[in-house]
């Protein structure tokens, strides 16, 4: 799935993010090429998600590189321009609460890319159908359930027409039920190509819609490696311990 | 009995009239520039560097600290001594003005720092400047949250207005004050001044409640 020999779309190259005493991040590598899936698992506490945050800037990384296609993301003096470009979905969705579900995705188009409205609305409709949302276009985000949310703030990051889509935890903060809802809009993306890096606790996902499966541990990748040899047999016994702690807790996901 | 208010009212309208425009002219200009800068006021101790942060700060706590009598007395009777001539207009409105501003600076800075910070990180990784994040996503939620702040703020104002007869400006008060005196009829004057105050305000606080159920967000107004 990976081979194909066009520059990679994302290239996180000796990352290093300290807060205060504590090193989050120590060194992290990684490529990601166009229509890749890949998920990063690992415990809570482990950067993560401060990994995320770094790759679109709105932490900064003490040092290390990250390019995007073939521009440095890290020495960027406007970074603004880059963060059209890569799209972020959060735990707790960040909708903005004085939009309806419509406003929040067109927001983005007619404020950051100077679109014409109209135009802006067309775009926003057809991501709504997307995500399966038309129904809920004028509703306000306290309106909405968690899963609806989510949804929403997927298609706001579709909308952007990002080059790769960042997910932090995106069910982490959902009821069990409505999960499923946000993780099958997920796996059309996959299925579409769409490049996505995502920060997950959902080992069915995982297994089942990702290319590469990176396991985090105190601020380094530990391994990386395709679901089937990550779960059958990894190189690591702690990556075995991990995922066996996870599966138990999860459950293995409809394979 | 009721004669004596009915006199009153019917041979005094236009002094009355007069003092309760200037009132509220004197209001509705402090109102809208206190509005103005205390809300710039409140995003720049939020959002803005250190030093303007500082000056911000600095000036607030100034402001509040002194009385705005001391205040309006400086401007009116103090500066003239440095050629900086006011009108008692001039001065009073300067001291309501820089009063409204730094209480609201306050009012707003708490409904800023009430807005979950997740919005503006939302709204930074689609690409906005902090600038058009705040003005499209902060802004927009902080000035409902204020609002009943504001209305407070308002009837404040409105009332402190009153203060301007001291250094001489035409307002309500002053009208009354000379009413009153050239009459001898203190009680009665000043009931019907004070009830042109309460009518005022209770039009304010009905049309600012009305504002704010208007631009209420649905889903998120008061559970009874």
């Amino acid at each position: 799935m990976n081979d194909k020999k066009q520059s990679p779309l994302l290239r996180v190259k000796n990352l290093r993010k300290s807060f205060g005493e504590n090193v989050v991040l120590k060194d992290v590598s990684f490529i990601m090429n166009e229509g890749d899936t890949k998920v990063i698992i690992g415990p809570s506490g482990t950067g993560k998600s401060t990994l995320l945050t770094c790759i679109n800037q709105l932490v900064r990384p003490d040092s290390g590189e990250i390019y995007l296609k073939d521009e440095c993301i890290t020495s960027a003096e406007n970074m603004n321009r880059f963060r059209q470009r890569i799209g972020f979905v959060f735990q707790d969705f960040g909708l903005f609460n004085h939009l309806t579900a419509k406003k929040n995705i067109m927001v983005g188009l007619t404020k950051v890319k100077k679109m014409h409205k109209k135009e802006a609305e067309e775009i926003a409709v057809e991501e709504l159908e997307r995500v399966g949302l038309m129904k809920q276009a004028d509703q306000y985000p306290a309106q909405l359930s968690g899963g609806q949310k989510q949804r929403v703030g997927i298609a706001r990051a579709l909308a952007m027409q990002p080059e790769i889509i960042l997910f932090d935890e995106p069910t982490s903060a959902l009821d069990p039920e409505l999960i499923g809802e946000v993780l099958s809009v997920m796996e059309d993306l996959a299925e579409n190509r769409m490049t996505m890096l995502i920060v997950t606790h959902e080992m069915g996902f995982a297994r089942t819609v990702s290319d590469e499966i990176i396991f985090m541990e105190d601020g380094v990748i530990v391994e990386e490696g395709s679901p089937d040899k990550m779960f059958k047999k990894p190189d690591h016994g702690r990556t075995r311990e991990f995922l066996f702690k996870l599966t138990e807790l999860y459950g293995e996901g409809d394979e | 009995m009721m004669q004596v208010y009915i006199d009153i009212i019917v041979n005094q309208w236009p002094k009355l009239l007069h003092g309760l425009g200037l009132t509220l002219l004197m209001a509705a200009i402090a109102m809208l520039f206190g509005t103005i800068i205390g809300t710039i006021f409140a995003f720049i101790k939020v959002y803005g560097k250190k030093f303007p942060a500082a000056i911000v700060t600095g000036f607030i706590e100034i402001i509040r600290g002194t009385p705005m009598l001391v205040q309006i007395f400086i401007f009116y009777f103090g500066l003239p001594i440095y050629g900086i001539k006011m009108t008692p207009f001039g001065a009073a409105i300067l001291g309501f003005i820089i009063n409204s501003a730094a209480y609201q600076a306050e009012y707003t800075r708490g409904a800023i720092q009430s807005i979950e910070e997740q919005q503006m990180v939302a709204a930074r990784s689609l690409g906005m400047t902090q600038r058009e994040a705040i003005w499209n996503i902060i802004l927009p939620q902080a000035v409902r949250r204020a609002i009943p702040a504001w209305t407070n703020e308002f009837i404040y104002l409105l009332k402190y207005t009153s203060l301007a007869y001291i250094v001489g400006a035409q307002e309500l008060m002053e009208a009354g004050k000379v009413i009153a005196s050239r009459n001898f009829l203190f009680f009665e004057v000043y009931l019907i001044v004070a009830l042109i105050y309460l009518a005022v305000v209770l039009i304010m606080t009905w049309l600012l409640n009305r504002l704010e159920k208007k631009l209420a967000i649905p889903g998120l107004e008061t559970v009874r």
